[in-house]
């Protein structure tokens, strides 16, 4: 339980004169669900995006189970365990909820270019093999009867779900989501609070972007509070939600 | 009336040839938004190689059949290499460069390959054995050999293939996802570098069949032949949608027919002021057209289903 998986090191990030992250060090825990919480514009986002490998950091780094994750290398992130969802979600919209989540499989699969092109025994059995894992992961999320529509007809929360599947389908250590819960209702929520809480109890350690106070709190075993780029605190919830500084950021203090 | 089929006939040959040479600049542009102008004389490449190996089997004995087949493995394979050279070499150092950059490398490397063809081959006019007998069929007024019946059905086959390949296939839902969206691909772990050389290898093996086939529909080849086919096939994935698979075989087809016809025709139209041999400019006519009224072409949309 205290096996640190991700350590982030004095990340630093600006664009431009823009400073979003100021060195951020951060430690996330394997098995738990880590919040990563702040107003808008903290550079919740920026975070995961150095930490994927779409962003290269401007210093620091991060090291994940053990040894540093390349900048600029956001296929290797995938191989390493890392996966995400994005804050505005970003489905491969003109293929179906299935072959999205068939492509997440991609980096946890070997067949190549000829044994595509030539139908190798082996490539087919691979293919079935993902097509089957795929399926079982709509299950999981609970769209499978939706597996064959294409995902942009899909709806909003539906989406949000697909995105999730398609993230699982990369085994990863590390499952990131930003802000699954935004434009949900209190039903929706609810049922996602439920699916976090069973990802983690498969194994996988969550971190957490939400807007949504109560469900971080209610759901994070511990809190990470950013404002203007810099990290505010990191502790239990119980303990960031009496912290004057986290209360003096939210209200504009 | 006969005319009017027998051109169709002819159309839909000549047509098939330009889909399969219009797919390999539209798999490529759909992944990386690239006109790879060089294109035309891979297929010119394919033709000369598999008229070399055709003439040295024939040559030692072997039957002219299974001699064309030997030709064109050995065209696709030639083909594949070189397209996967292609790229490695002259684009993806330019990965991340504006558009205009890696533009004017394939107009390089397309001048390059000429040149390299013209070296080897000579300047000369190439004559390409017959692959085939030459049997006609007739049919409700028209006349067809078993050349164009071959070329309309492997080119079928062909595509039909390549649509299973990129619907069907993992390495064709990578290439797909990475049209749509490179950057969350690569998050999937699809490695891009790996989707573009594929299209590139698919690209050419595919424009190596069609060069096969142009070489023995007319007997005849030549260092230069692959401009005038390249262009025409680049206004084939233009007016069927460039970026959509669906839409270079389609336009490929249609421009074959529109070509055949104009050809027939244009005679009658102007009075005999000009004659067949004007039938080039019906491909430019309608890219023009295109180019001006609908841009985005048959099947075209902003971020349509590229792959």
């Amino acid at each position: 339980m205290s096996e640190v998986l991700l350590e982030a090191r004095a990340v630093a990030k600006h664009f431009g004169g823009v400073k979003a992250l100021r060195e951020v060090s951060l430690s996330i825990r394997r098995g738990e669900i880590y919040g990563l919480i702040g107003p808008n514009g903290a550079g919740k986002t920026t975070f995961f995006n150095c930490m994927t490998g779409l962003y290269v950091p401007d210093g620091g780094g991060f090291d994940f189970a053990g040894a540093p994750l390349l900048a600029d290398a956001p296929q290797q992130a995938a191989a390493r365990g890392i996966a995400r969802t994005f804050q505005n979600i970003r489905l491969f919209g003109n293929m179906t909820a299935l072959e999205n989540v068939m492509v997440g499989r991609h980096v946890r699969t070997r067949a190549g270019v000829f044994g595509a092109m030539l139908r190798t025994a082996a490539t087919r059995a691979e293919e079935a093999a993902i097509r089957s894992r795929a399926m079982e992961l709509l299950h999981y999320v609970d769209i499978a009867e939706r597996a064959d529509d294409l995902a942009r007809n899909l709806s909003y929360g539906d989406q949000r779900r697909l995105e999730i599947a398609r993230a699982l389908a990369t085994e990863p250590q590390l499952l990131c989501l930003d802000e699954p819960a935004a434009g949900m209702n209190a039903t929706e929520t609810g049922e996602l609070r439920e699916l976090i809480e069973g990802i983690r109890g498969d194994g996988t350690t969550v971190l957490l972007i939400e807007h949504d106070v109560k469900l971080v709190m209610g759901l994070c075993d511990r809190v990470a509070v950013l404002d203007y780029g810099a990290l505010v605190i990191e502790d239990v919830p119980a303990v960031v939600q009496k912290d004057q500084r986290v209360i003096e950021a939210y209200l504009g203090g | 009336m006969d005319i009017f089929l027998q051109q169709i006939i002819n159309g839909l040959v000549q047509g098939s040839i330009y889909a399969l040479v219009a797919l390999g600049y539209t798999m490529v542009y759909g992944i990386m938004g690239l006109i790879n102008f060089a294109h035309g004389e891979v297929v010119m490449i394919g033709t000369l190689v598999s008229i070399t190996v055709v003439g040295l089997l024939i040559g030692a004995g072997m039957p002219a059949g299974l001699a064309g087949l030997c030709g064109l493995v050995v065209a696709v394979l030639v083909c594949m290499g070189l397209g996967w050279s292609l790229e490695r070499v002259a684009y993806r150092p330019l990965r991340g460069a504006p558009r205009l950059t890696p533009l004017i490398t394939a107009i390089g490397m397309s001048i390059v390959l000429q040149n390299l063809a013209m070296i080897l081959w000579g300047r000369n006019y190439l004559t390409f054995p017959p692959l085939l007998p030459k049997v006609s069929f007739e049919l409700a007024g028209t006349h067809f050999t078993l050349v164009q019946v071959a070329i309309v059905a492997i080119s079928a086959a062909t595509m039909g293939g390549l649509l299973l390949l990129i619907y069907r296939t993992k390495l064709g839902m990578a290439m797909r996802a990475t049209a749509q969206n490179p950057a969350v691909a690569s998050l999937m772990g699809i490695n891009a570098n790996r989707v573009i050389a594929a299209a590139f290898v698919i690209g050419s093996a595919l424009g190596a069949l069609a060069g096969v086939m142009v070489g023995s529909y007319y007997e005849i080849a030549h260092y230069q032949m692959g401009f005038m086919l390249g262009l025409k096939a680049f206004t084939a994935a233009v007016l069927g949608g460039i970026g959509n698979l669906a839409g270079a075989m389609l336009g490929g087809v249609l421009l074959g027919i529109i070509e055949a016809l104009g050809a027939g025709y244009i005679g009658d139209l102007t009075g005999g002021f000009l004659g067949s041999h004007y039938q080039d400019i019906f491909a430019f006519v309608v890219l023009i057209g295109v180019l001006m009224f609908k841009p985005s072409g048959l099947f075209g949309e902003k971020a349509g289903d590229r792959a």
